[in-house]
């Protein structure tokens, strides 16, 4: 059941209908000291979406969160979740959202369905231990005491207890970090079922692949200020151009190549060589009939899209690949 | 594979009302105390280590007497009331200190800060468990009592004692739980609880009675609430107390207290660690 479907642009033309933004957030400023750590971002996320901040370390992505979270009080701008000032909200507001920090120490001695039922007395309508311990595949561990579960359960008992309250917004800070590729696929099932059902997401990651498989739109951070946004395919393609790659054949070196294809050159490692064109089809073309009347054959020939890591590492520049591998 | 169980979950889209504050209290009560039950070091050592000081000191002290209102009682029946006050504020202050510190530290208190639980259900359940942990501790302490060293509790004395006990760990929780919020870190909790109490169970006649302590010290001690909560204790543990043995005036004080540490609590409140 999709509680809310986007509604199709031209019907909200029509209708007059604005998109309810879930979040909302307009040249929010934050600093420490002398120090601007977020340099007036603007932002709308609406509801059922999900929305997913990009960024190396430091750019900011976990201080965005936590203002919007009601954790900091913003230097200046203004931020609003579900109609609501988070630095002002009340429990009632407390009771609409659901909040996954990056780090928590579990409750050592309650089990996982006493956590469950501990974190669900506090709201009007929690969701149901079982059904919870089932979304995030802790049935088997229902019984264990927090301090007993590994790294990548307990992080599936924190997104747990971020959704016992039904939250109408989720904020999940760095979901799947340290989880091992089969727990993540897991947990982005859990994250999709949550979207589908019409749950406002908001997601800070550090995987590319993660971003690019759940969010409806990202947005790059770097210094405090957000670069780009938009949805991840178009974005890639904004930022990044698709990359044509082959081997040169033997006895060619890429000085034989066409003139179109040494402009788009962009890489060569030994015989294998990287062009990247924004209008990759005229590359091709060159490179065909260059092949076909100097008798060569290209067998890797490969055309590939550009990937958002893609447009994150242009974005960021190479200094910081590092942190995101 | 989640499919059935997402197909339950739906967002809540109505307005229910939130649980009320008394039902929370009540709610947070019950896992406080689950989780302190379920931890057998904790639970072990609170009990523990008052046996063990009322053990030794009444070996210690054996075959002499200590001057108490209206007579003179063996040391070792001095030393029941006195070990009493001794374990609920170790429990109350020491341990909750230290506790609410790592649980603040290790991001539970930052985690419960984005659920609609107020600050004053943590502070109540936890001062409720302290009152649970005391009732235990005293019965095991007087029952010692009673058998080892023949230190009789007189019935008409029952009811000044459970409100004596009761008074006294909620007091103190509350005073545990403003300095929590006054300690910057976990490493700090131990060393600045034990700096704040063991001086004050020394001359407030919990391990030296008050009859070998200078009366100027005793004046001191009188300002702190440790001392009210000992002769509370005394006057409904001593044999020679006429009627119910409540101590008004000490309870009074000792709640006064409280009440500071309870409007202290609430008002210094930190749900995440100091640099965060």
């Amino acid at each position: 059941m999709a509680a809310r479907a986007p509604v199709p642009s031209v019907w909200r033309v029509i209708y007059h209908q604005p998109r309810d933004a879930v979040i909302s957030v307009t040249d929010l400023r934050m600093r420490y000291g002398d120090r601007d750590v977020l340099g007036g971002l603007s932002f709308e996320v609406f509801g059922g979406e999900l929305f997913a901040l990009l960024g190396p370390n430091g750019a900011g992505k976990t201080t965005t969160v936590e203002i919007l979270e009601g954790y900091r009080h913003r230097s200046g701008g203004q931020v609003t979740v579900l109609g609501t000032d988070p630095w002002q909200a009340g429990r009632s507001w407390r009771g609409r959202i659901g909040v996954m920090l990056q780090e928590t120490g579990p409750e050592r001695d309650l089990t996982v369905t006493d956590s469950l039922r501990l974190y669900g007395g506090y709201y009007p309508d929690p969701w149901p231990p079982g059904d919870l311990l089932q979304l995030t595949g802790l049935t088997a561990q229902a019984r264990l005491r927090a301090a007993q579960l590994s790294g990548g359960q307990r992080r599936r008992l924190d997104l747990a207890l971020a959704l016992v309250g039904r939250p109408q917004v989720l904020f999940l800070d760095e979901p799947t970090t340290g989880f091992d590729p089969a727990a993540r696929r897991e947990a982005w099932a859990a994250i999709g079922a949550l979207k589908d059902l019409g749950t406002t997401v908001i997601l800070t990651t550090h995987y590319m692949e993660e971003a690019e498989r759940l969010a409806d739109r990202v947005g790059f951070l770097r210094g405090g200020v957000l670069v780009t946004q938009g949805p991840p395919g178009g974005l890639a393609l904004r930022q990044a151009s698709p990359a044509i790659t082959f081997t040169l054949p033997a006895g060619v070196s890429a000085e034989d190549l066409p003139d179109a294809a040494r402009r788009a050159m962009s890489g060569s490692d030994g015989g294998q060589v990287t062009l990247t064109a924004a209008a990759p089809l005229r590359v091709l073309g060159m490179l065909a009939s260059w092949a076909d009347r100097t008798g060569h054959d290209l067998p890797d020939l490969e055309v590939r899209r550009p990937s958002l890591e893609d447009a994150y590492l242009e974005l960021t520049g190479d200094q910081e690949a590092e942190a995101t591998s | 594979m989640t499919q059935p169980a997402a197909a339950r979950l739906t967002p809540a889209g109505r307005a229910a009302p939130l649980p009320r504050p008394a039902a929370l209290i009540v709610h947070q009560f019950r896992y406080d105390l689950l989780a302190f039950s379920r931890n057998g070091q904790s639970r072990v050592f609170t009990l523990a280590l008052p046996v063990a000081f009322l053990l030794i000191f009444a070996t210690v002290f054996k075959n002499q007497t200590v001057v108490v209102p209206g007579g003179r009682i063996h040391t070792s029946v001095y030393y029941v009331p006195g070990i009493i006050a001794l374990g609920i504020v170790t429990a109350a202050v020491t341990n909750l200190v230290i506790s609410v510190t790592a649980q603040r530290e290790s991001g539970i208190l930052k985690r419960r800060r984005a659920t609609p639980v107020p600050a004053g259900v943590l502070i109540a359940a936890r001062a409720l468990t302290a009152a649970v942990v005391g009732l235990v501790m005293t019965g095991v302490l007087v029952a010692i009592g009673w058998f080892a060293y023949s230190a009789h509790l007189s019935s008409r004395h029952v009811p000044a004692l459970v409100v004596t006990v009761l008074l006294g760990a909620v007091s103190f929780g509350c005073l545990g739980f403003a300095l929590a919020s006054l300690i910057r870190d976990a490493d700090a909790a131990n060393p600045v609880a034990a700096a704040i109490t063991l001086p004050l169970y020394f001359i407030s006649g919990v391990f030296l009675p008050a009859s070998t302590l200078p009366h100027w010290l005793l004046q001191v001690a009188g300002v702190f609430p440790v001392r009210h909560f000992e002769l509370a204790l005394l006057a409904a543990y001593n044999p020679y107390s006429s009627g119910s043995g409540f101590a008004g005036t000490d309870l009074a004080i000792m709640g006064a207290w409280g009440a500071a540490g309870l409007v202290l609590a609430l008002r210094l409140f930190r749900w995440t660690p100091q640099s965060g």
